[in-house]
């Protein structure tokens, strides 16, 4: 099946161009980018990056996590060689990714004057906030700026006279260690997201949305939209027929390989397991993660896109584990161990934000539990899971989390003032396990 | 809730006792702490019923207010109520000790000591439960704004200055009570049950009553059933036995005592005003009088209850021993009170009504590093904690079976030995990942070299060896020593200083402009609410 | 019979002969959400049975009352926010819910006094008709309104419904606990959005039953009228008895209520599975209806205390026997399949359990890990006492 009426990629060119004109003609000081999983937000952060610094005008880069600004030191320095860049990193040992040494055009320092006069320099929120500076920075860019806390937005905004704020708004919303209710409702709310901050005070910056995702197939963009993007929705950038996912040992009729060929067909599978109340390490359940990903490397997975002419080989790096909880991860990652799988991937939903795999297995958060909770309800945390796939996801879970979903009592505590977040962790779980319920494989291991 | 807890919680059910959920006290108290308990009126805000409040558990000032709906009657509550306030706070305010504290030069912009004066000891409030913290930041509120008459000669509703200072006060106590592990201002249900694990809910711990049924039941009951009795029991009148804790009252004393008290009350009152003769006037005094006496005698017998329970809860308490680092945090909780002092004493108005986007992100870190530093310490100062936090896979104990010794490469070698850990706990240990132990009170680094076998974890240690390139004896593990290593800092890194208020970006809302002192609330233009 | 018919007629009889229905109020369908997962509590309420007569004639009577001085207030409080005509309560709606729209110079107040609930209802849906059509700000005082919940019609009456210019409705709530400085008790307020979302979904069957009429309010081809998600909610000023409001956006609780009264259609099988001769007559001796009240399985957790006038009954229900939910549902997380306070503690003393169930061998290492730190406390103790210097390993 192939759209006619609707071009992605000239749609995320008109988009592109519109934020990139914003940005560096706009009059507004800030301009806020949403982008779904997988919609190029890495690409247009380089690129707006890559203008700015080609239009003279000095750059500062925040994003979150040490990981996040070595990835994007890493793909400026492959965009642009010559560019000279600053990486800013903290004091402590391994501040920062070993790679970046072999590049002759990145500068790193612990100390932000070290770097002056570099177009770009780059950094955590958290190593900015340390930096004072006489003159603040034409320009910013800060990145994944729904994860990043109105606070840390507080300390590090007067670095810069302007910013291009990019970022997921579906993700896993920051959070605080300690209540925070009797700021809630305030624009500036120490506790809320930077991005829900900013559009507090200034509501009249333009907005713009990536509005195709690269990352997710055509099976998968129309649900991961729906349940946790209703009110922006997001098409694939490919069509049914562009991905394809081949096993060459053909099923051995177990629930795994049923399930595998399932979502090797559909994109999505749900390997359900006999409804049972379980720990949050269900050895039953982390088992049959590891089953999964056994059969999926030994049956010869070959993944067809649009990148390559030619099959690509399913290889362990292309497949990812996906948990709510870090036991749980650290036993699928013993079950692996176990089943000779060293090199497949394993963590936390907060830990896959930002990455891409050609297969995930995920062990649905609410498996196995006998209630409900707020945290495994969390909106962004499912769609993390379900949004990290080029090809399938398959989602390992025990029966009856409907029923937990229905019996979930709802008697949440309403702040005066603060914005509704939508879509409901509640009502998303639901879209998300109707559809999963077509996919279902049922197994008795 | 944890699984050690969740265990506690359980064996007490098996027990019919409250089993510890703490070894040592975690909170500081006070040798002469306020205790204050008070009631409100069903419906009302800001519209105190009485309280019982003071220092001697033998003799408490009582407070009444014979009609809460009545202005004058309740603003003369909380003038009396700051007549046996402050003068508890100024006992404390008046002494202090010669003290450093770290200041920000401002022509330098560097961190400098100052001499500064530190408050000796400081007040410490007790409040029954949760709401009534809730109540205390409720009653700073409604008093801080209110204007005296030299403010302005033309308020319409005076006030004696005492009363918004100890709204001042009050509030201070209420935000300071939302720090962790601070003491200035306690909730007892909440501080006994994080000592005592007892064998009903969370929901149902905020119960004082029933909480102290579990943790000391009386003679020949066990936990659940004189819990129930505190909860349920009626006499024969439909009145509880044991009052809830306030300052909600139960609706059935509402109902049948204390509403047609106060119409009696009313009704003297009345009664008075209409007198036409002196005489007449002394008679119909006496029974206003009695008619007050009346709702006295009923506000008491709901609060002495509840303040005989506070001081057998802090009777409790007492019988703990402090943990190492509460003292600590009570000198924290020193200079909180000594901040404010100071404050008042400068002049500074009082706190306004919302917090501006700099201090709001000032107080959530702040409150955010307490935390941590709260979780670290209580684990540090009880092995009972520390159980939980092994459980969880963030700290392990074991014993030392080898010791290697290395040394860190580059010109000048430091000592680096390499110390093998047999332990039955399962950390949750990344590659490289820092671990810290406690060495003379102060955390020594470590970082997780590998596991030889299952249950056997090698550790290169890192500092606190002294600066030769031998280590310093006692500051390497030997073998055979017993070792306790944590996967969380022991102490707390200062977070980045945020702009000053003036300063603030426009990311939130630019600078708030001059402050513009704070105006006093509407009020209900009749004289009766 | 019809099916409906069939469901009436048998809940009548779990009621008990000549037992009058317990009409459901907003309150009562937002508790819905309290607790979903509780058979007895979906069964009871579905049959209308008075579950705090019902607790008393059970030995366990409910813990709520009302003290008559939060009454008099919350009247006193209400009637005063009406009070001119409701000039200030639509100047209220107009700031925080509409304030695009012409200010509210003269409102309409209709008459709503009719005969009976059906009579009432009848009258408000004539009320909401004309105001819609009429243009303008319309506020009607107490409306009465209608909701079909499992078969049976409840009547609701929220405190006010206010018909804004451009013909949309809104659901007015009055309560008597303050809004301080623009915030109010996140639990009170909470309550009151779940309670307002019911208003809205009998308000949202008028306007499609309105839509649907041949001489529509709106012209032909036109949507039926809208009731917005934005309800107001009235609140005291601070300490004062002046109105404060703020709009409230309750389109989560409206998604979850419409869910739980779908769901109330699982009343029909609870009561199929129920034992021939079932009854909830309170004038039953106690056995008999501790029998039969034991005959539909109730999910208890703490949070019942303060939302199920049988809750008392049924934490002693699950005290007897040993149901580690009554210490509350977080407990639970990290048992697994083991559900009694028995089960629990024999497997982490090693009495019973597969050592080789992840909960089971957690247990047993808590236990020992308390144990050892219990341990380590005493001698520390001890060392004390005999006075010495102890330090912490």
């Amino acid at each position: 099946m192939t759209t006619v009426d609707f071009d992605p990629g000239a749609a995320a060119g008109r988009a592109t161009d519109a934020i990139l004109h914003d940005t560096l003609h706009g009059a507004e000081r800030g301009v806020v980018v949403d982008s779904p999983p997988g919609a190029g937000k890495s690409t247009l952060v380089v690129r707006a990056a890559l203008e700015l610094a080609g239009a003279g005008r000095p750059l500062m880069v925040v994003a979150q996590t040490n990981a996040q600004v070595d990835d994007l030191v890493l793909r400026l320095a492959e965009k642009d060689p010559e560019l000279p860049v600053g990486r800013l990193h903290s004091s402590d040992t391994d501040a920062y990714d070993a790679a970046l040494d072999a590049l002759p055009q990145v500068r790193t320092s612990a100390k932000a004057a070290d770097l002056n006069g570099l177009p770009v320099v780059l950094s955590t929120a958290a190593k900015w906030a340390h930096v004072k500076v006489d003159e603040p920075w034409r320009h910013a860019i800060v990145d994944e700026a729904y994860q990043m806390r109105s606070d840390s937005l507080l300390a590090v905004a007067g670095l810069f006279e302007r910013a291009l704020f990019v970022g997921d708004p579906g993700q896993l919303d920051p959070f605080s260690i300690v209540g925070s209710e009797q700021w809630a409702g305030l624009p500036y709310d120490p506790s809320a997201s930077a991005v829900t901050t900013l559009l507090a005070h200034n509501p009249d910056l333009p907005q713009h949305r990536l509005p195709v995702s690269w990352r997710l197939p055509a099976s998968a963009a129309p649900l991961v939209s729906d349940a946790f993007y209703p009110y922006t929705p997001f098409r694939s950038g490919t069509s049914h027929g562009d991905r394809r996912l081949t096993f060459a040992v053909p099923s051995d009729g177990s629930g795994p390989d049923r399930v595998i060929d399932e979502a090797a067909e559909s994109g999505w599978g749900l390997l359900e397991l006999p409804a049972r109340h379980t720990p949050r390490t269900d050895p039953e359940a982390v088992r049959a993660v590891a089953a999964v990903v056994r059969r999926l490397l030994d049956r010869g997975g070959a993944a067809t896109s649009e990148r390559a002419p030619d099959p690509v080989p399913l290889t362990a790096d292309r497949i990812a584990v996906g948990t709510a909880h870090r036991d749980q991860a650290a036993a699928v990652r013993a079950a692996l161990a176990d089943a000779g799988v060293p090199d497949v991937t394993v963590d936390t939903a907060n830990r896959l934000q930002g990455r891409e795999y050609d297969v995930t297995v995920v062990l649905h958060p609410l498996s196995g539990r006998p209630d409900a909770t707020a945290f495994h309800l969390e909106t962004g945390r499912l769609c993390v899971l379900a949004s990290r796939h080029r090809h399938a996801c398959i989602m390992i879970c025990r029966a009856g989390v409907t029923d937990l979903l229905d019996d979930y009592p709802s008697t949440e505590p309403v702040q005066l003032g603060t914005l509704v977040k939508f879509p409901d962790g509640w009502e998303a779980n639901h879209a998300v396990l109707s559809h999963l319920g077509e996919h279902r494989v049922t197994w008795h291991p | 809730m944890s699984l050690i807890t969740a265990l506690a919680r359980l064996e007490a059910v098996g027990t019919g006792r409250a089993q510890p959920a703490a070894t040592v006290r975690h909170r500081h108290l006070s040798r002469h702490p306020l205790v204050f308990v008070p009631l409100t009126t069903a419906g009302e805000t800001g519209a105190p019923l009485g309280a019982l409040v003071g220092t001697d558990r033998d003799a408490p000032r009582l407070l009444v207010v014979p009609q809460p709906r009545d202005r004058d009657l309740r603003f003369t509550f909380l003038a009396d109520l700051a007549d046996v306030v402050l003068p508890y706070i100024d006992a404390y305010a008046g002494s202090v000790e010669a003290a450093e504290r770290t200041e920000t030069d401002p022509e330098t912009g560097k961190r400098v000591k100052v001499a500064a004066e530190l408050c000796a000891d400081a007040p410490q409030l007790i409040v029954p439960s949760r709401t009534g913290l809730d109540f205390v930041r409720l009653l700073g509120r409604s008093m801080r704004f209110r204007r005296t008459a030299e403010q302005d000669p033309d308020a319409p509703y005076p006030a004696p200055p005492r009363v918004p200072l100890l709204g001042r006060w009050l509030t201070h106590y209420g935000e300071r009570a939302r720090v962790p592990g601070s003491s200035l201002l306690l909730a007892l249900t909440d501080v006994l049950s994080r000592h005592w694990a007892t064998g009903q809910s969370g929901l149902e711990d905020e119960h004082l009553g029933a909480l102290l049924a579990w943790i000391d039941p009386p003679e020949g009951l066990t936990g659940a059933e004189a819990a129930r009795r505190a909860e349920l029991a009626r006499d024969a009148d439909g009145q509880l036995l044991c009052p809830p804790a306030g300052p909600a009252t139960d609706p059935a004393f509402d109902n049948r005592l204390l509403a047609p008290a106060i119409e009696r009350y009313d009704r003297a009152r009345t009664a008075l005003a209409a007198a036409e003769d002196p005489l007449e006037a002394d008679d119909r005094l006496a029974a206003l009088g009695r008619a007050e006496r009346e709702v006295r005698d009923l506000v008491e017998s709901r609060t002495r209850p509840t303040w005989d329970a506070v001081w057998r809860g802090l009777d409790l308490l007492r019988a703990l021993p402090e943990g190492a680092h509460v003292e600590g945090r009570w000198t924290r909780d020193r200079w909180s009170f000594t901040g404010h002092r100071d404050r008042v004493l400068a002049g500074e108005p009082p706190q306004p009504r919302r917090d501006d986007a700099v201090t709001a992100a000032n107080k959530l870190a702040t409150r955010e590093r307490e935390q941590a530093r709260l979780e670290a310490q209580e684990a540090l100062d009880d092995p009972l904690v520390m159980a939980g936090r092994r459980l969880a896979g963030e700290a392990f104990a074991g014993e030392v079976t080898d010791v290697v010794m290395a040394y860190s490469e580059g010109r000048r070698p430091s000592p680096r030995p390499l110390v093998t850990v047999r332990t039955e706990d399962r950390p949750h240990l990344a590659q490289r990942a820092k671990v810290y132990r406690s060495l003379g009170g102060k955390p020594q680094s470590a970082e997780f070299v590998g596991q030889e076998a299952d249950g056997v974890l090698v550790l290169r240690v890192l500092d606190k060896m002294g600066r030769g390139k031998e280590p310093e004896p006692g500051s390497v593990p030997e073998k055979g020593d017993r070792v306790c290593f944590t996967l969380f800092e022991h102490e707390q890194r200062g977070g980045a200083k945020l702009p000053d208020p003036e300063q603030t970006p426009w990311t939130h809302g630019g600078p708030p402009g001059e402050p513009a002192p704070e105006a006093p609330d509407t009020v209900t233009e009749e004289d009766v609410l | 019979m019809t099916r409906a018919k069939g469901l009436r007629h048998r809940l009548a009889e779990l009621r008990g002969p000549d037992v009058p229905a317990k009409a459901l109020d907003a309150r009562a369908l937002a508790a819905l959400a309290a607790n979903p997962g509780c058979s007895r509590r979906a069964i009871l309420d579905g049959a209308g049975v008075d579950k705090a007569r019902l607790a008393g004639a059970l030995g366990a009577p409910a813990g709520f009352g009302q003290s008559q001085f939060a009454l008099t207030r919350g009247n006193a409080f209400e009637a005063r926010v009406k009070a001119d005509g409701g000039a200030e309560l639509l100047r209220l709606a107009h700031a925080r819910l509409d304030p695009g729209a012409e200010p509210p110079a003269t409102a309409a107040v209709p008459d709503l006094t009719a005969h009976g609930p059906e009579g009432r209802t009848a009258r408000t849906a004539l009320a909401l008709r004309e105001a819609t059509r009429a243009g303008g700000w319309t506020l009607l005082d107490h409306p009465m309104l209608a909701l079909d919940v499992a078969g049976s019609l409840a009547f609701l009456e929220p405190d006010a419904v206010v018909v804004h210019p451009d013909g949309s409705w809104s659901v007015v709530e009055i309560k008597s606990f303050p809004m301080v400085d623009g915030a109010a008790d996140p639990a009170k307020v909470g309550a009151a959005a779940r309670q307002a979302a019911v208003y809205v979904l009998a308000l949202e069957e008028v306007a499609k039953r309105l839509g649907a009429e041949p001489d529509a309010p709106a012209p032909a081809g036109a949507p039926v009228p809208r009731v917005r998600h934005q309800v107001l909610l009235v609140c005291p000023k601070d300490f004062s008895n002046l109105p404060a409001a703020s709009a409230v956006d309750v389109r989560k609780q409206r998604a979850v209520t419409a869910r739980q009264l779908a769901r109330l259609t699982r009343v029909e099988e609870i009561a199929d599975a129920l034992p021939e001769g079932t009854c909830f007559a309170p004038d039953l001796p106690a056995e008999e209806l501790t029998a039969a009240v034991e005959a539909v399985p109730a999910t208890y957790a703490p949070e019942c205390l303060s939302a199920c006038e049988l809750a008392f009954h049924c934490r002693d229900r699950a005290r007897a026997t040993g149901a580690v939910t009554r210490l509350g549902r977080p407990l639970r997380a990290e048992l697994g399949g083991l559900a009694t306070v028995e089960e629990v503690l024999a497997a982490a003393h090693g009495v019973s359990g597969d050592p080789d169930d992840p909960a089971v061998a957690a247990l047993r290492r808590a236990a020992a890990l308390r144990a050892e730190a219990l341990r380590e406390a005493r001698e520390a103790a001890e060392a004390r006492e005999a006075g010495e210097a102890v330090s912490c390993p």
